[in-house]
């Protein structure tokens, strides 16, 4: 099984018509996602092409390509100054599950779209997220689909390409995935790494989770409390930004040490008190991963 | 983006906030000048953006013009952790009854904007925090309603307890709510806000952070930048629309994505080598950011090797390959490259490299342990 989402979920595309909305909606219908619709405002009634055979319909707003095509997920790779306001568009149109690829959204943009997501009772992943794949089933983001493979690990990562790092390094131990999430690297994200281990506890064939996690904030501290409390499977965890100054924001906006809260020594100890074992570097991850499952 | 107190106290007077005079001046006669206006007995502040000003002697009491004068002479141009100063404000002296305290920043677990207040003001408030947090006030702003006047006057009544004086805090917190969100503020913070014998309550301090991802639709905030305040190459790096961190060490790091740039920094570290910097060249293969990247990161003469780490995903390695090979033709570079590229198109990157007469390898701890070694 997969968690959140799997081969039948029915998924649109908001800025579909852009450079990035464009490339990445092809590699994910060929991946085997089922785009159903797309939608770029004063671009409605256009088709777009998936392939050389497949096309869907552009539409104007969100609530056209849900009423017309039962989508119940969107992806969106629309520009900062538009994405908060997209989020709500989706959570207004009934979507239960949103995807905010872009970076760079205004913090303040974002309490909104939360607060009105959490209304409607929506799930967002990101913003700033690479995004959510389910090996052999569907990927919604950029996570390329050559490096998982289907398998028992339940991934949960803030970053992008260190979550690819990771992912790499298990498929090629022979360690396939069920789920990978991209919770995102952005100070207010929808989906925390609790809500992802608590749908991977539900999921039977997920028999092992590896958490990626990086300094700023304490969602890997709450993440760590959860597991020692609530999980029975086994929890491999990584922190980026053991040599990062502290005040000084690394990349990620969420990815700052403030006065002496957020560090990855802090993190790493909250890990370690609760039974989660830390790879030192990110090759270490599918090392402990297969000991901690027995293979 | 940190903002100058005198900045910050502009945006807060634009707000309808009641702020003590000030106005800034970078040399001994225009404080002077500016003493005299203000009666002599002023405050000189350096202007830097740096918390323990106080500690470091940028911020010191005069009685008179002369003295005032004095003071800028040794304060402007002084090194305040590392950053010289080229302003000062000055400011009359407050005839201060009590010290409160006021700030504005986003919560992260609860999403929403959370105002503190604490009648113990005048200190590090992260001190407070520490010692006493009973002595904090927070609330919860909903952002779709914003702070509503029964909000503000009940935090108000935490830091008051005569109505004349809670009231004007109460006003003081609204606007400061205001100007938090029409400037796209990520911190806003009143520290201390006081209230005279007289009877006024006022800020005399202000601190202000912008949210980088607000000044896109805010160029009047944007153009606060003090340019003085930023090193070449962080000037350097935001121009081209990279991630950069300059750090201490001699390995000189150009990767793509945050969370493998520090993940890469951490090998460095992990194998006895030090990072030079933290930089991250995002998701475009564009060879002039990657030019831009090698031009910052040779600047720096302490640097001894450059390490390339690149997980190709939608990034296609061949693409960055062909970006370093351009760079290193356009530049000339006297320190040894070592190339990691894994991931999409990497076979064909591997070629583009040799045929520039650079190799490449496939992890990651090779590469690391590699430049450590370089680096020595």
């Amino acid at each position: 099984m997969s968690i959140y989402v799997d081969e039948t979920t029915r998924v649109i595309v908001q800025g579909i018509t852009g450079r990035d909305g464009s490339f990445h909606t092809r590699q994910m219908a060929a991946y085997g996602t089922r785009v159903v619709a797309g939608v770029t405002p004063g671009k409605g009634g256009r088709s777009f092409a998936l392939s050389g055979k497949e096309e869907v319909p552009v539409y104007d707003t969100v609530a056209d390509a849900v009423a017309e095509t039962g989508a119940n997920a969107s992806v969106i790779y629309v520009p900062p100054a538009f994405a908060a306001s997209a989020i709500m568009e989706a959570a207004d149109a009934g979507v239960g599950f949103i995807v905010c690829v872009t970076e760079g959204i205004p913090v303040l943009d974002m309490t909104r779209a939360h607060a009105l997501a959490r209304d409607r009772g929506c799930r967002v992943l990101g913003p700033n997220c690479p995004g959510i794949i389910c090996p052999g089933k569907t990927t919604l983001g950029i996570i390329p689909g050559s490096i998982v493979t289907e398998g028992p690990v339940g991934l949960i990562s803030r970053s992008g390409t260190l979550t690819y790092e990771a992912v790499h390094h298990l498929t090629r131990d022979g360690l396939g995935q069920t789920t990978c999430v991209g919770i995102g690297g952005d100070p207010l994200i929808g989906t925390s790494f609790v809500d992802c281990l608590a749908a991977f506890a539900d999921d039977p064939d997920t028999e092992a989770v590896v958490m990626i996690g990086e300094i700023g904030g304490t969602a890997e501290q709450e993440a760590a409390a959860w597991v020692s409390a609530n999980l029975d499977i086994p929890v491999v965890g990584f922190i980026a930004g053991r040599t990062a100054p502290p005040g000084t924001r690394m990349g990620h906006a969420g990815a700052i040490i403030s006065g002496s809260s957020g560090t990855a020594a802090e993190k790493t100890r909250a890990f370690e008190d609760n039974g989660i074992k830390v790879a030192k570097r990110p090759a270490e991850i599918a090392v402990l991963a297969r000991e901690s499952l027995g293979r | 983006m940190d903002l100058h107190e005198y900045q910050a106290k502009e945006l807060f007077r634009a707000a309808g906030m009641a702020v003590n005079p000030g106005e800034v001046a970078d040399d001994p006669q225009g404080v002077r000048a500016l003493a005299e206006e203000y009666g002599g007995r002023v405050v000189v502040k350096a202007q830097v953006h740096s918390g323990g000003r106080g500690k470091a002697g940028g911020v010191k009491l005069a009685t008179d013009a002369d003295e005032a004068a004095r003071h800028a002479e040794a304060i402007l141009g002084m090194k305040i952790r590392g950053l010289t100063v080229g302003h000062v404000l000055v400011s009359p002296t407050e005839d201060i009854a009590t010290e409160a305290y006021a700030g504005i920043l986003v919560d992260r677990e609860g999403q929403c904007p959370v105002l503190m207040v604490s009648a113990e003001g005048g200190v590090d408030i992260e001190e407070v925090a520490a010692t006493n947090p009973d002595a904090i006030h927070k609330l919860q702003v909903d952002p779709r309603y914003g702070l509503m006047p029964h909000q503000a006057w009940g935090l108000a009544t935490r830091l008051f307890s005569d109505p004349a004086l809670t009231k004007q805090a109460a006003r003081i917190l609204t606007r400061l709510y205001r100007a938090f969100v029409d400037n796209g503020a990520s911190m806003a913070e009143i520290n201390p806000l006081i209230s005279t014998g007289g009877g006024k309550v006022k800020a005399i301090d202000a601190k202000v952070s912008i949210d980088d991802n607000e000044l896109f639709r805010r160029p009047a905030v944007a153009a606060l930048r003090d340019p003085d305040s930023e090193s070449e190459a962080d000037a350097k790096a935001r121009a081209a629309g990279l991630s950069f961190v300059k750090l201490e060490g001699n390995v000189g790091c150009c990767v793509n994505g945050a969370g493998l740039a520090m993940a890469t920094m951490d090998l460095v570290k992990y194998y006895g080598g030090d990072p030079a910097n933290f930089l991250d060249i995002g998701g475009s293969s564009n060879p002039d950011k990657v030019v831009a990247a090698l031009e910052i990161i040779t600047a720096d003469a302490g640097v001894k090797v450059i390490l390339f780490n690149i997980f190709g995903g939608i990034t296609r390695c061949d693409d960055v390959a062909q970006g370093i090979v351009e760079a290193v033709g356009r530049l000339d570079i006297a320190i040894p490259l070592v190339i990691r590229l894994t991931g999409t198109n990497e076979e064909l990157a591997r070629e583009i490299l040799a045929e520039a007469g650079l190799a490449a390898v496939a992890s990651m701890d090779e590469v690391v342990q590699e430049a450590v070694r370089l680096a020595g």
